[in-house]
């Protein structure tokens, strides 16, 4: 059923930006605070206030749009969104209508192992609303309750083109995105935490069909993963009544985490009419071709060009130019330590093995965890210089990692050495030879497989210590010799 | 006429605003007044006058992203007609 028909997806994607006030006025964006304690009177709306506009916001949205290919309007302005809810404080938003600040862009993603263009709409700013509170979670169920903290924190919308084909890129599409601006450094990509949020326009329609199906709204998805799975469970549901002869209905749908559904968003009949008008409080934006190359200059190495830099610099696989240069902070890791210890291949292989796990343990992923460039340089070349065996330099790996005390200091004080000298080596092959007599027997009988047998035991006998290259060699010399 | 008694109320009702029958009436005048005066100004010649969208002839007005002391809590909390541990109530909103 599902290959007749074909998936058309677009994304809206609102972005907290990283600046440390809000977007009309000096209070702070920090998160966490007790409610209603970073507000005034110009981001409630009390009446004579002026807003003016936070320079940083424009200069975070600029190079966002120069990063994603847009065109760079030479005039923009705000307008007002106009409508009622108790979040919104002014009872209109300052947000940018029909003229934004950047259009037509785009982002390349991977699809099916081809690069694929997924367009851009347009990228404007507007002012985030306040968090709402519902009453079964706290206090009284008749109510709701408003915090008013998060209202004028400056907002980045990017809104794609209906160019996604499947809900598997729509998650690819975010991912990218996110990428981009973690590196840029103007949004933290916490969907969870809502910095970083998504709603999707979703429509289907039989292969060969052409124009547009009849497109459903959804909502309330607050992860990557949920994203995928709530387009997933749309699409088939649309699928499934065209199939059964019905129509699809406009509407918006909340995905439900918990019971894996979308369902028809409860609000009033009332289309929405907004009544935009030109912000009469704020004055033009005008970003000439200076202000524009100043921002392109400053933009930092892209992650699909660090990611194809990765590749011929260091001879990187694909996946793993890909997983690392997807979180910049990861990327930097490498190339620090790739700097101290200049075998790429082995750094690559333990920052996504032994690094990321450390990372996920984390709250706050890469940029806390104790374990450092220069710490993780100086055990890979303990490993290279045989002073420690691969097997216990990953429980070295883990006391660093939660000690944050130097490996050679653990290798030491654990008494981790590498066994690494000949004759001490000997003595334990000695000792565990004479121990296992029928073995040997049957060994030197032809039973040659019972080599590995030995070599363990000669590790278990120097507790994991002796360097297993040697243990190898003067094995087979005794055995055959 | 420009506008219609239905039109200011659906405006009415857009912005929250409760008119007696009588209001209705006056204000469905006074707009249309206005609409009209609006075409006496389209009936000047507008051809080579760039468009504005501000009063003030300036642009690119900008305050530094710098955070300061926000209001306190007491008197943010001032004018709401009820409240509770730090919070507005409001009538219960469902979505």
């Amino acid at each position: 059923m599902a290959s007749d028909y074909e998936t058309i997806i677009g994304l809206e994607v609102h972005a907290q930006l990283l600046t440390k006030s809000k977007i009309f006025c000096a209070c702070s964006t920090r998160f966490g605070a007790p409610p209603n304690t970073q507000t005034c009177p110009i981001c409630v709306g009390m009446p004579g206030v002026l807003p003016v506009l936070n320079r940083e916001v424009v200069e975070m949205v600029l190079k966002t749009s120069l990063a994603t290919h847009c065109r760079i309007a030479p005039f923009c302005r705000f307008a007002r969104k106009n409508y009622f809810y108790p979040d919104l404080p002014k009872n209109y938003q300052i947000s940018q209508y029909e003229l934004p600040l950047a259009e037509g862009g785009y982002i390349n993603i991977e699809s099916d192992g081809a690069v694929k263009r997924i367009g851009l709409i347009r990228i404007h700013m507007e002012e985030d609303a306040g968090k709402l509170f519902h009453g079964e979670n706290f206090g009284d169920p008749a109510k709701s309750y408003v915090d008013f903290n998060r209202t004028g924190v400056p907002l980045m919308e990017i809104v794609s083109a209906p160019d996604i084909r499947s809900p598997k890129e729509a998650r690819d599409y975010l991912l990218k995105l996110k990428t981009i601006l973690e590196y840029l450094e103007v949004c933290s990509g916490n969907m969870e935490e809502g910095s970083f949020r998504c709603d999707a326009n979703i429509s289907v329609r039989r292969a060969g069909q052409s124009g547009l199906g009849v497109k459903t709204e959804v909502k309330n998805m607050n992860s990557f993963k949920n994203v995928q799975r709530a387009l997933e469970y749309e699409a088939l549901r649309q699928m499934r009544i065209l199939d059964e002869g019905g129509q699809i209905v406009q509407e918006t749908r909340l995905w439900d985490a918990k019971e894996e559904i979308t369902l028809p968003m409860r609000s009033k009949e009332e289309a929405h009419d907004y009544r935009y008008f030109p912000e009469p409080d704020l004055v033009p934006i005008m970003v000439d071709e200076e202000w524009m190359e100043r921002v392109r200059r400053s933009l930092p190495e892209l992650p699909d060009d660090r990611k194809t830099r990765f590749e011929v610099q260091y001879g990187l696989p694909p996946y793993d130019a890909a997983v690392l240069t997807s979180y910049r902070a990861l990327a930097d890791f490498f190339e620090d330590t790739t700097k101290l210890f200049p075998k790429p291949k082995i750094v690559s292989n333990w920052i996504m093995g032994e690094v990321l796990r450390e990372a996920k343990r984390s709250d706050e992923g890469i940029d806390t965890i104790k374990t450092s460039p220069s710490m993780l340089a100086e055990l890979l070349k303990a490993i290279d210089e045989g002073l420690v065996s691969g097997k216990l330099a990953k429980e070295v790996f883990n006391e660093m990692s939660t000690t944050g005390a130097s490996p050679m200091a653990i290798i030491k004080e654990k008494g981790l050495v590498q066994i690494s000298d000949e004759a001490e080596i000997e003595k334990l092959i000695e000792e565990t030879l004479r121990q296992n007599e029928e073995q040997v027997k049957q060994y030197r009988a032809g039973k040659t497989k019972l080599f590995g047998f030995f070599v363990g035991e000669v590790m278990k006998a120097s507790t994991g210590k002796a360097n297993p290259q040697l243990v190898g060699a003067i094995l087979k010399r005794k055995l055959e010799g | 006429m420009k506008i219609t008694i239905k039109e200011v109320q659906r405006v009415a009702r857009l912005a929250r605003l409760e008119l007696s029958e009588s209001e209705k009436e006056k204000f469905t005048h006074q707009l249309n007044d206005i609409l009209e005066a609006m075409d006496k100004l389209n009936e000047l010649d507008t051809e080579n006058v760039e468009p504005t969208s501000h009063v003030l002839a300036i642009k690119n007005i900008f305050k530094d992203d710098e955070p300061s002391e926000s209001f306190s809590l007491e008197n943010m909390l001032a004018n709401a007609p009820e409240k509770e541990r730090g919070l507005v109530s409001v009538p219960k909103i469902i979505e």
